[in-house]
């Protein structure tokens, strides 16, 4: 019997096992390989926060999943197609997620009465039945790997890291690939050990081999290339792109850029990035504490640069006080906010988008700060550059939030040329002639940045309330009004530098389904789904979540009611209102995890259902 | 650019009016550091106040430089980034024990560790002086305070031995009102390449007056203090008649001849080890005044530099930093 030939149109795929299998190193290089197929893709990696939790245990599954089609997609895929399961522990953990008469991959040379006990089965769900809505492919990968190596004299413990390979070679066989684009990744990454090379590489092989001689699965699949526009293309993380976005800044501003970071998840990536671009011109300095990585930026920022700093919510709740400074010493500055789910330690792997009361309100005094939201991973990059152009105009703080979800998930981004993004003058202060500190720029309010060093200019900031115009310390309660009100304005006038709002799905709809940050792929989505099932909602996504878009509540006013998808208990539903949008409610999730798209259409049909009879 | 005429005290002076209660010690260190700054021939706009909350802490707004007030005990990593982002700037950082030693701490050792070349100056009046009076991390034991009425419990941190146990390559003491002492430190410190800490003995008139009289007081302070001069053997004494030795790991002082043999006097040498310095900045009779220590050493802010360019034209493309190195492309035109 002859192996058939199917062309799909997409398809979602998932890789899970424990964190030492490899699983994000199998994911990854998938992902890669579909890149350089022209499909459009997402990627969800998904790992515990411990970094070895014990073998073979529900704590410690790692998975990837990604999706990929020949048409355009919005998220990283509801339901599974293909699960492959590594150990018992990463079948009771993922099997949920794959959708009936989906295929299941299992690693059978770990299904085990030990590894039975760790993920709590009582039999063997190989034999039990359980699977049986399910097409599975019991095999052997642990033996089937040691025997494609056996000769190269390994440890047991280095044979079983390549199992990822053998099942990366499987699966680019069910996708009717190649293997040569794996291969020669593997030669250029594994230089130092050549051994290990070569047992990945023998692995890769047995893998794609399996299929062709053992004939497995009756059907390999193909997904046709999709139709993106022509050019220049990578493969990219939310987190990728905030670094490259802030280098461009920087770099169009012709100002150095400075990141002061201390570690934290799922933050540090930024600062791993950026450390490897000192040739671009990047300052990194991983400072001892959360404080001090921003008390650095603000100095950066006092001396020229561009300063940057970068943490998640709890590093955050650290960096305020120095936020208020840089609000009232009205210094550019950029804080990145990769959303993690908390309060407190909380789960710093998954993501949660609760940390919008804290952007907007989270200082002592009237400090007001813009806050941008990024969108999806590519978004991150365009994001990153407005907030660091707002930051340079306005002489402000700008806080960004991304989360766990935009940090590590990837897509297809349409490089584009340096010459296209434009210039951020910097507008520093260089005459002495009529000079102030704190004289404002009429149209954007903004103070005069003088570059340190710059002669005759020698002035004193600082923390304390200024006196208009002269900068110097001032008790005066009219003085103090006057100058709160100065700042609440320059940081209003910010929407002026927005674009259009951009309504989608049906724009004569009743219902308006309103997004802003990472869930805008799920949005979408839905609202399209929806409207193609004959339900007419109009969809809407917002970056700015202060200053609001001067047209925003204009436009939520023209519909009967507004819906906001979001990641938390209401955190935008209750700002609407309170700019009193009063007929916005929010449709809200807090598990950690991402929207489904399906959930979404579901919630969205349902509550419409309860609208229309009067509930 | 920049000034060419010599700059006088009077250069340096902001012309505002200074806030500090009449009688304060910081009157004399800001006159000594404006007077110092003069002396140095430095350009003014090179010079950078960085300071922190309290009442030396205001000290940037009195000069005529560049200043920035900023957050309590943050004044170090400010200075930091500063001087990472500028290093052709010079940067001194204005403290006092409130906010080096408690809310700042933990960055004052840190950024010793790192020997940024930042000049910190410590005003230590063993008091937080702008809450008005409760204990501070270098008050003594027992001291009567609005927070601790029936006399601090807590062990009082000494600045200088914690700087140099941070692995400071430069730490010095001086009194407050002792201009010339005061300067030479500070003209020492200037020189050196690397993070100086100077710890200031200031008087608090209001709230801890007194507080040093035991060691600073006109009568008694060459009985009470020993100036150390690099090479010089460590003496001290309205007759010069005491001196100080090696004793094992520690210091013997005493009477010379009787207690202490002149022969085995011991040179001030500011490269010694790490444990001599530590015994001589830890010495309470006599204190020792001046520069205690002061070793070469790389410092963090030089090895960033030589790490990336400085000029603009010597920045990598960003034509290939956005194409990265896994990029593909779609369309006829383009090649992979």
């Amino acid at each position: 019997m002859s192996v058939q030939e199917k062309i799909i149109e997409k398809v979602v795929v998932r890789f899970a096992g424990d964190s030492g299998d490899g699983m994000q190193l199998a994911g990854g290089r998938f992902a890669a390989d579909t890149a350089l197929q022209r499909c459009d893709l997402r990627t969800m990696p998904d790992f515990p926060a411990e970094i070895r939790a014990p073998a073979g245990s529900l704590a410690g599954v790692s998975s990837f999943q990604i999706h990929f089609a020949s048409s355009p997609i919005d998220t990283p895929g509801d339901f599974v197609d293909v699960l492959v399961v590594m150990n018992p522990a990463a079948l009771k953990m993922d099997l949920s997620s794959l959708r009936k008469t989906g295929i299941l991959i299992v690693n059978k040379g770990q299904f085990t009465a030990k590894n039975f006990a760790k993920a709590g089965y009582p039999s063997n769900p190989l034999e039990d039945g359980s699977l049986d809505a399910y097409e599975v492919h019991a095999i052997d990968i642990s033996v089937l790997t040691e025997n494609s190596i056996a000769d190269l004299g390994l440890a047991p413990r280095t044979v079983a890291r390549c199992n990822n390979f053998f099942a990366l070679g499987m699966v680019l066989w069910l996708y009717n690939r190649e293997i040569d684009v794996t291969l020669s990744w593997i030669d250029s990454q594994f230089t130092k050990d050549t051994t290990i090379r070569d047992a990945n590489k023998r692995c890769l092989a047995a893998g794609f081999a399996l299929g062709e001689t053992a004939e497995w699965a009756q059907t390999r699949f193909r997904v046709p290339a999709s139709h993106l526009p022509e050019g220049i293309y990578r493969s990219l993380t939310g987190n990728q792109a905030l670094s490259l976005g802030l280098v461009v800044a920087g770099r169009k501003a012709g100002l150095d850029v400075f990141l002061g970071a201390y570690p934290i998840t799922p933050a540090s990536d930024i600062l791993h990035t950026m450390a490897k671009m000192s040739a671009a011109g990047v300052i990194t300095f991983q400072a001892e504490d959360e404080i001090a990585s921003i008390a650095a930026a603000l100095g950066a920022s006092y001396g020229g640069a561009l300063g940057v700093t970068v943490s998640s919510g709890p590093g955050i709740s650290l960096k305020a006080e120095a936020m208020g400074l840089a609000v009232m010493a009205e210094l550019p500055l950029v804080i990145l906010n990769i959303q993690r789910a908390g309060p407190s330690t909380g789960m710093p792997t998954k993501t949660e988008q609760a940390d919008l009361f804290q952007a907007l309100h989270g200082r002592s005094g009237e400090a007001p700060v813009p806050v941008l939201a990024a969108a999806s991973p590519a978004d991150c990059f365009d994001t990153a550059i407005e907030a660091a152009r707002i930051a340079i105009k306005y002489r402000t703080p700008v806080i960004v939030l991304s989360d766990a979800f935009l940090a590590n998930g990837s897509e297809p981004w349409h490089v584009p040329s340096p010459d296209h993004i434009a210039p951020i003058d910097p507008h520093f202060c260089t005459s002495p002639e009529g000079f102030a500190p704190y004289k404002r720029d009429p149209g954007s309010l903004a103070r005069p940045w003088v570059r340190l060093g710059t002669p005759g200019l020698e002035h004193r900031i600082g923390g304390l309330e200024k006196a208009d115009i002269t900068g110097e310390i001032s008790y005066d309660p009219d003085n103090h009004e006057r100058m709160v009100m100065l700042r609440a304005e320059k940081i209003n006038g910010v929407k002026r530098e927005y674009g259009p709002l951009e309504l989608y799905g049906d724009p004569d709809a009743k219902t308006l389904i309103l997004g802003w940050g990472s869930t805008r792929g799920a949005i979408h989505g839905a609202v399209s789904e929806l409207c193609a099932k004959g339900t007419p909602v109009a969809g809407l996504h917002v970056r700015h979540m202060f200053p609001l878009h001067a047209e925003l509540l204009p436009v939520l006013n023209r519909f009967e009611s507004v819906w906001v998808p979001e990641l938390n208990l209401g955190q935008f539903g209750y700002v609407l209102r309170a700019h009193g949008a009063s007929h916005v409610r929010s449709l809200c999730q807090i598990r950690g995890l991402h929207f489904r798209v399906t959930d979404l259409v579901q919630r969205i049909e349902q509550t419409l259902r309860e609208v229309q009879h009067g509930n | 650019m920049g000034t060419d005429a010599k700059l006088s005290k009077k250069d340096f002076d902001a012309g505002v009016d200074v806030r500090w209660c009449p009688g304060c010690g910081d009157y004399a260190i800001l006159s000594t550091v404006q007077r110092t700054l003069a002396s140095l021939g430095v350009a003014r706009e090179k010079q950078i106040f960085i300071s922190g909350i309290g009442c030396s802490s205001r000290l940037p707004y009195y000069m005529n430089a560049y200043g920035f007030h900023t957050i309590h005990g943050r004044a170090a990593p400010i200075a930091t980034g500063l001087k990472l982002a500028r290093p052709d700037l010079d940067v001194w950082v204005i403290t006092g024990d409130g906010d080096s030693l408690s809310i700042g701490a933990g960055h004052f050792l840190h950024t010793i560790r790192r020997n940024v070349n930042i000049k910190i100056l410590l005003f230590n009046n063993r008091i937080y002086g702008l809450t008005k009076g409760q204990t501070s991390p270098t008050s003594g034991r027992g001291t009567r305070t609005k927070s601790t009425p029936g006399g601090s419990i807590d062990n009082p941190f000494a600045p200088l031995p914690l700087a140099i146990a941070a692995g400071a390559t430069f730490v010095a003491r001086a009194v407050d009102t002792e201009a010339k002492s005061l300067q030479e430190v500070l003209m020492a410190a200037y020189a050196h390449q690397g993070t100086a800490v100077i710890e200031i003995l200031q008087n608090c008139n209001v709230f801890n007056d007194g507080v040093f009289d035991h060691i600073t007081g006109r009568e008694i302070k060459h009985d009470k203090q020993v100036q150390l001069v690099n090479g010089k053997p460590l003496i001290y004494g309205s007759d010069a008649s005491m001196g100080i030795a090696m004793d094992g790991l520690g210091l013997r002082v005493g009477k010379i001849g009787s207690d202490v043999q002149a022969a085995l006097l011991l040179l001030h040498d500011q490269a010694a080890s790490v444990g001599q310095a530590f015994a001589i900045a830890q010495l309470e009779e006599p204190v020792a005044m001046g520069v205690i220590r002061a070793v070469a050493q790389p410092t963090y802010d030089s090895e960033v530099t030589a790490r990336r360019p400085l000029r603009e034209e010597d920045k990598s493309s960003l034509e290939a930093l956005l194409r990265g190195n896994d990029s593909w492309s779609i369309g006829a035109r383009i090649k992979i």
